[in-house]
């Protein structure tokens, strides 16, 4: 099994943006492992995901619920449906461990989620935890940091 | 059009037996108007004692829409003061929680607060000699709350210098509070896990009816309770319960679950859902705990307080908890379609960590800018928010199970759809709307 190159992880992680923005969310939850998760903290420099509230920790099933949700004839909140974009900064490979099948990325990046006459602007970083799994590259753990992950907000309908 | 202000018989006009008009969701007088009476004639619920554990500890907060900072007096006691310099009006404590030391010191021009309010030094003091400056406001200080109650470390203040005391404010109601902190083994609480603050753009009032509002979950939650079941339901057989299905099922349970589980009315606007039973009824036991609340209480005691399912209390006019959860939620009026919903939660000292955890997984699925509860309710409130505006109808019906009679019975159990609590709410809401109630 060949190891993946930077080129790999870098493009790994402008796919998943792209399955977001284009709202293929079935095929973006197969990018995470069994036990992924998806993980954007409500505290700046949080290092606790249970014992400390976050925005976002989800599971894989909490995910799912999620993305049926979203298709739902009765959900309301998107009559009409939300949109999303992402604005990329080129991923910096934090970690590449070919032995312990152990990547990490580190990806600045702009965001903006609209619904009707509203749109919202979010700006942060997103580290992506990878592996391979039978050749192909999963996320165990994508953490969403954003620079004002202790402001209020309005709704955040979608991912980041 | 008339004008509210200064106009109470228009003000009460607003309110009906068993129908509100729009005007007290939309207009911007009746939301001023609001601020002035009922925030400061009601007993406003500031925060909680463990935010400010040691001495100099303070934490900035509203009451409606004004400034205030909860500290910890020298003494030791909690006080709660206006968080204005009474100099030019800058705001003397600006973080949300900190520690001040003995003092607090205004940045502008460093005049300097004992944290009772009182001044303790003004630079070059000699320029307010034969001024008679020690007759104005401003020498009094950083103004205090003087009307402040510490119940059980739950801090509520009351800005209006006189008023109904706080014993007859709450009444019977604190007994929602005292289950939620006898659910310690050591009967204490701490404020755990950070705050969720999530932006509604809407009147803050459409929070406070829909914590009563039994008839909706079933429909407005289909699309997040009702997936997360069916989601459930297609996993392997043998698959262990996860904890966020056992907290987003029950939101569809049918009618009849919900008529049954009763709604308890309070005087002065109080109440709450889940008499006999309610949505937090059947989460799965946290091993070790009940053994800790046994051998604090006794078995009987224990399962009394255990078997007390309180799903939402409401104390009117903002706040909210949740007894079985150790949740608890401000709905902070910002303007008059804007609300700023706080949620907190608690650690029961003394008992296992695993009743936090779920705690916090619950308002973050329930309660936070990400929930898809949450998203359900606020599509509701902000639809309401703009249709309000139609000219077709200008009255919001609250007429389930109405009858005559409810208006001779200040304290009451009813079935769970009535709407008779938020009448009650509106009925306190005319009431403290006064200047002087």
């Amino acid at each position: 099994m060949n190891a993946p190159s930077e080129q790999d992880l870098i493009g790994f992680v402008l796919h998943e943006a792209r399955l977001i923005d284009e709202q293929r969310f079935d095929e973006w939850l197969d990018l995470f492992t069994d036990d992924g998760r998806y993980w954007m903290p409500l505290e700046y420099g949080q290092t606790d995901p249970v014992l400390h509230n976050s925005l976002f920790y989800d599971d894989k099933l909490l995910l799912r619920i999620r993305v049926e949700r979203l298709k739902g004839a009765k959900t309301y909140s998107q009559k009409p449906k939300s949109r999303c974009h992402h604005v990329l900064q080129t991923p910096v490979v934090d970690a590449m461990d070919p032995d312990g099948n152990r990547y990490l990325t580190w990806t600045p990046f702009h965001y903006l989620e609209t619904r009707q006459d509203e749109q919202t602007l979010f700006a942060g970083w997103s580290r992506h935890h990878l592996l391979q799994v039978d050749g192909t590259l999963k996320m165990k753990l994508k953490r969403v940091d954003l620079v004002n992950c202790d402001s209020a907000f309005g709704n955040i309908q979608l991912f980041m | 059009m008339p004008g509210y202000n200064g106009n109470l018989d228009a003000v009460r006009a607003l309110v009906r037996e068993t129908e509100v008009h729009r005007d007290v969701y939309t207009d911007p007088e009746v939301f001023a108007l609001e601020m002035e009476h009922v925030f400061a004639n009601t007993w406003v619920y500031v925060g909680h004692a463990s935010q400010i554990p040691n001495v100099g500890d303070f934490f900035t907060t509203t009451i409606g829409i004004k400034p205030v900072v909860m500290v910890r007096h020298s003494d030791g006691s909690v006080r709660v003061l206006h968080n204005r310099c009474p100099h030019k009006g800058t705001r003397v404590a600006n973080e949300i929680c900190g520690n001040t030391g003995r003092f607090f010191r205004c940045p502008y021009h460093a005049w300097s607060f004992r944290t009772d309010g009182s001044i303790a030094a003004i630079p070059l003091p000699n320029g307010y000699e034969n001024t008679d400056f020690k007759d104005s406001a401003a020498a009094q200080g950083m103004a205090p709350v003087r009307n402040t109650q510490v119940y059980r470390d739950f801090v509520f203040s009351r800005l209006a210098e006189t008023g109904i005391s706080f014993e007859d404010y709450f009444g019977e109601s604190l007994s929602s509070l005292d289950n939620m902190i006898d659910r310690s083994p050591v009967g204490e609480l701490e404020v755990a896990g950070g705050v969720l603050r999530y932006f509604h753009r809407c009147n803050w009032k459409m929070l406070v009816e829909n914590l009563t509002d039994t008839c909706h979950p079933m429909v407005a939650h289909e699309s997040s309770a009702g997936t997360a079941v069916a989601v459930w339901k297609q996993q392997p057989e043998g698959t262990p319960k996860h904890p966020a299905v056992e907290i987003y099922a029950p939101f569809v349970s049918p009618y009849q679950f919900y008529e049954g589980m009763g709604i308890r009315i309070w005087p002065n606007g109080h109440g709450h859902t889940g008499v006999s039973h309610s949505i937090h009824s059947d989460y799965s036991a946290i091993p070790g705990y009940f053994e800790q609340m046994e051998a604090a209480y006794g078995a009987a005691r224990a399962k009394a307080i255990l078997d007390t399912n309180r799903h939402n209390t409401v104390y009117f006019p903002n706040m909210t908890m949740k007894g079985p959860i150790q949740a608890l939620r401000i709905f902070k009026p910002v303007a008059v379609d804007k609300t700023m919903v706080e949620s907190w939660t608690f650690r029961l000292v003394g008992a296992p960590d695993k009743l936090l955890e779920r705690t916090l997984m619950y308002s973050r699925l329930i309660n936070a800018p990400t929930s898809p509860v949450g998203h359900d309710d606020l599509e509701m409130y902000e639809r309401a928010q703009d249709s309000l505006h139609s000219d077709a109808n200008p009255w919001v019906n609250m007429q389930r199970l109405y009858d005559p009679a409810e208006l001779d019975q200040p304290t009451a159990v009813a079935n769970g759809t009535t709407e008779w609590q938020m009448r009650n709410q509106f009925r306190a809401w005319r009431h403290f709307m006064s200047a002087t109630p």
